[in-house]
């Protein structure tokens, strides 16, 4: 199957940043022709991405679905400014991104958090690090953690919090620093099944009230169906873009019982649609490594 | 032979006192988790240190040194040596072939202690009666047949025919016949230590409290001590002044770290007291040359734990401070700083021990005050209670300064070991 590409753009690799100051282009996100070639220590090389292309409007909310290996966490490190695409760009609002920077905040799997802290001051830290004043920061701090339901554990050390409440403070920390985009790198997959939901349902209630764009990472399709307005599903070797869904369960799921959007018809026809395209591939791959 | 006695002793004491307190202690057993678990041997966080066997090992300690010492704070004492009054008589042969017996009286006294010769009467026959006091340990060398008149030879003791090189046993000793016709009186050691090998805990107390008075070579105690402490913390402060920005420069820079691992890869395993020869050379025996031997003892230590605290860091707490708008100079201070405590603290621990090992040694070497000259001193005056006296408060001043050191980790960094 060629991969299709509904979001790519007929832009160039060789645009000027003048170029992009059309109005259409100063609204959102874009990947434009990404692509990441490495070589490897022992000869050889990597190709992570190749042409990736893709436009996120404001405020919608995309999972990305993979197998191991198909450069989704890549492309998000590309997104965040932590590495630097070997071809194409990451514009946001016009500007073309160089590096990490405050606009892009990020959600981890885990381990991001400051353990040296006390969970509000792991939430004030953004806002700290711009100088916004103490008092200031502490009520949008204590506002956010009141939001994510850790207004009893303000004062705790984030090492006496379970894994589920770690994440909530990750979220408020990064919803503390009101960012234009939240990257998501699996933030939930080291979560038991039923934190999970729940935290599932906080990511979608947070998503609708704060209005923020969304690049959510994982590995369970059911979670990238619910979690994703728009759903990427990446193929590898290499790294590109194989289909992409627009989903309604995303905004069916909003302030609802995920288990109920999970009934829906299209849902399980969905899930079984995706598995399969994963299945197929992680099949190929697992021929060729049998082959090789 | 003591050696062996004191070792069998305190193998049985170990055996019998486990045994003691395992039937002492049953029906008695703690019933929490740890307890419940079956498998222990291998589970290093089941093995919990038994305190009943701690204090019963300090007292042992105690118990055997104060019983191989004749102190009174043991009421068991292993043989001690022969002290007091004892007699034995030999039979003198003279050129005439005449023989007569006549006595030795003989009293081993304490080494200090004041003692006469005992009395004895001259006796009748050419063999007159002899006397003489005797340290006890020590040997003495008779010649009883001085006064026997000319050419007299000892023929037996206590009636057993005795010749040159042999010994005869006697009550509380024994006596040998020297080549030359001298007997040599050798009283009972027993199994105790002569004290300027091991002195009793009560003459290390008295030392320490003589000392605690009136000094030690007209410096008090807390001075020799302060001495050893201020120089283990000067040199520690400035070593870490150093080396902690440096282990920062040398995680955070490929030039630094390439310019400085061979130096530092180098210089880390060279024993500080390796140093001394050449610090003494180049910066003299007094304060100088000891602050800058303990500054190189700490130096690379702490170098190297700022380095590996640095590595510590996960990639995914510098990323996430990056994406909350964080500097460079705001991700140090924040995050790369707080996250290299521990490591740093652990060092930090390692270097305080090697420097006041450093220290001592270093004072052993040349010094006019501190804890290691105290005890070198008194080694070349056989004051074998203070050398003793020394040594136990050095491991004090080492264990309490580990104990701080601890106290101050778990103050500062409480998040250790639970990222």
């Amino acid at each position: 199957m060629p991969p299709s590409r509904p979001g790519a753009t007929a832009a160039g690799l060789d645009l000027d940043a003048h170029d992009l100051m059309g109005e259409d282009r100063m609204n959102g996100l874009s990947i434009e022709g990404v692509s990441m070639r490495f070589d490897l220590p022992a000869g050889g090389h990597v190709q992570a991405l190749q042409d990736v292309s893709l436009e996120l409007a404001d405020g919608e909310l995309l999972s990305v679905l993979g197998p191991s290996g198909c450069g989704k966490t890549t492309l998000l490190n590309i997104v965040a400014g932590f590495l630097a695409p070997t071809d194409g760009r990451i514009v946001l609002h016009g500007n073309r991104v160089t590096g990490p920077s405050a606009e892009r905040g990020m959600v981890f799997q885990q381990g991001a958090l400051f353990e040296w802290m006390s969970v509000r001051a792991n939430v004030e830290f953004g806002p700290r690090m711009k100088g916004m004043p103490a008092k200031e920061r502490r009520d949008s701090a204590d506002h956010l953690l009141d939001i994510t339901g850790l207004g009893a554990f303000k004062e705790k050390a984030i090492y006496e919090l379970s894994g589920g409440m770690q994440q909530r403070v990750a979220l408020a920390r990064c919803l503390a620093n009101d960012p234009d985009v939240i990257l998501m790198d699996e933030p939930l997959g080291a979560l038991d099944a039923l934190t999970r939901e729940k935290m599932q349902g906080l990511v979608l209630k947070l998503w609708k009230e704060t209005g923020k764009t969304i690049i959510l990472i994982t590995h369970s399709v059911e979670e990238a169906l619910l979690l994703g307005e728009r759903l990427l599903v990446m193929a590898p070797r290499p790294g590109r873009i194989h289909r992409e869904y627009r989903l309604p369960f995303a905004e069916a799921g909003v302030n609802q019982d995920l288990r109920q959007v999970k009934k829906m018809p299209d849902f399980a026809i969905k899930r079984e649609e995706i598995l399969s395209m994963i299945w197929e591939m992680e099949e190929e791959i697992m021929g060729r490594t049998e082959n090789a | 032979m003591t050696g062996i006695i004191l070792l069998a002793i305190y193998v049985a004491l170990f055996v019998g006192s486990m045994l003691a307190v395992g039937l002492a202690m049953r029906g008695r057993e703690q019933h929490d988790f740890t307890a419940l678990k079956t498998v222990t041997f291998g589970d290093e966080s089941a093995v919990r240190p038994n305190r009943v066997a701690s204090i019963i090992s300090v007292v042992v300690i105690f118990l055997l040194w104060a019983a191989f010492t004749g102190s009174s704070l043991s009421p068991l004492h292993v043989p001690g040596p022969f002290l007091g009054e004892t007699r034995f008589t030999y039979t003198a042969e003279n050129p005439a072939g005449e023989t007569d017996d006549a006595e030795v009286a003989l009293v081993v006294h304490e080494q200090g202690a004041a003692a006469e010769a005992p009395e004895i009467a001259e006796g009748d026959g050419f063999a007159l009666n002899d006397a003489a006091q005797i340290v006890a340990y020590r040997t003495e060398l008779l010649r009883v047949t001085g006064n026997d008149g000319e050419g007299a030879q000892v023929v037996a003791v206590n009636g057993q025919p005795i010749e040159a090189g042999g010994t005869v046993a006697i009550e509380g000793g024994s006596v040998g016949l020297s080549p030359r016709g001298s007997l040599t009186v050798t009283p009972d050691r027993g199994l105790q230590m002569e004290p300027i090998w091991l002195p009793s805990p009560e003459r290390v107390w008295d030392a320490l409290t003589t000392i605690a008075v009136e000094g030690y070579q007209n410096v008090p105690l807390l001075e020799h001590l302060g001495f050893s402490l201020f120089r283990v913390l000067v040199g520690f402060l400035l070593g870490s002044l150093v080396g902690i920005p440096l282990g920062y420069a040398m995680g955070l820079s490929g030039w630094f770290r390439g310019w400085f691992d061979p130096i530092v890869e180098f210089m880390r395993p060279v024993p500080p007291l390796a140093l001394i020869p050449l610090v003494i050379i180049w910066f003299g025996i007094w304060e100088s040359g000891k602050i800058v031997l303990l500054f190189l003892a700490a130096l690379w230590i702490m170098a190297i734990s700022a380095r590996s605290g640095v590595s510590g860091v996960s990639i995914t707490k510098v990323h996430a401070a990056y994406s909350l708008g964080a500097s460079k100079w705001q991700i140090l201070r924040h995050v790369i700083i707080p996250n290299s405590l521990p490591e740093i603290f652990t060092g930090a621990r390692v270097a305080m021990g090697v420097c006041w090992g450093t220290v001592v040694a270093a004072e052993l070497v040349a010094a006019q005050k501190g804890a290691g000259m105290m005890i070198i001193a008194a080694s070349k005056f056989q004051r074998t209670d203070i050398v003793i006296m020394g040594i136990i408060l050095i491991g004090l001043i080492g264990f309490g300064i580990d104990i701080l050191m601890r106290k101050a980790e778990n103050w500062l960094v409480p998040w250790k070991g639970r990222g």
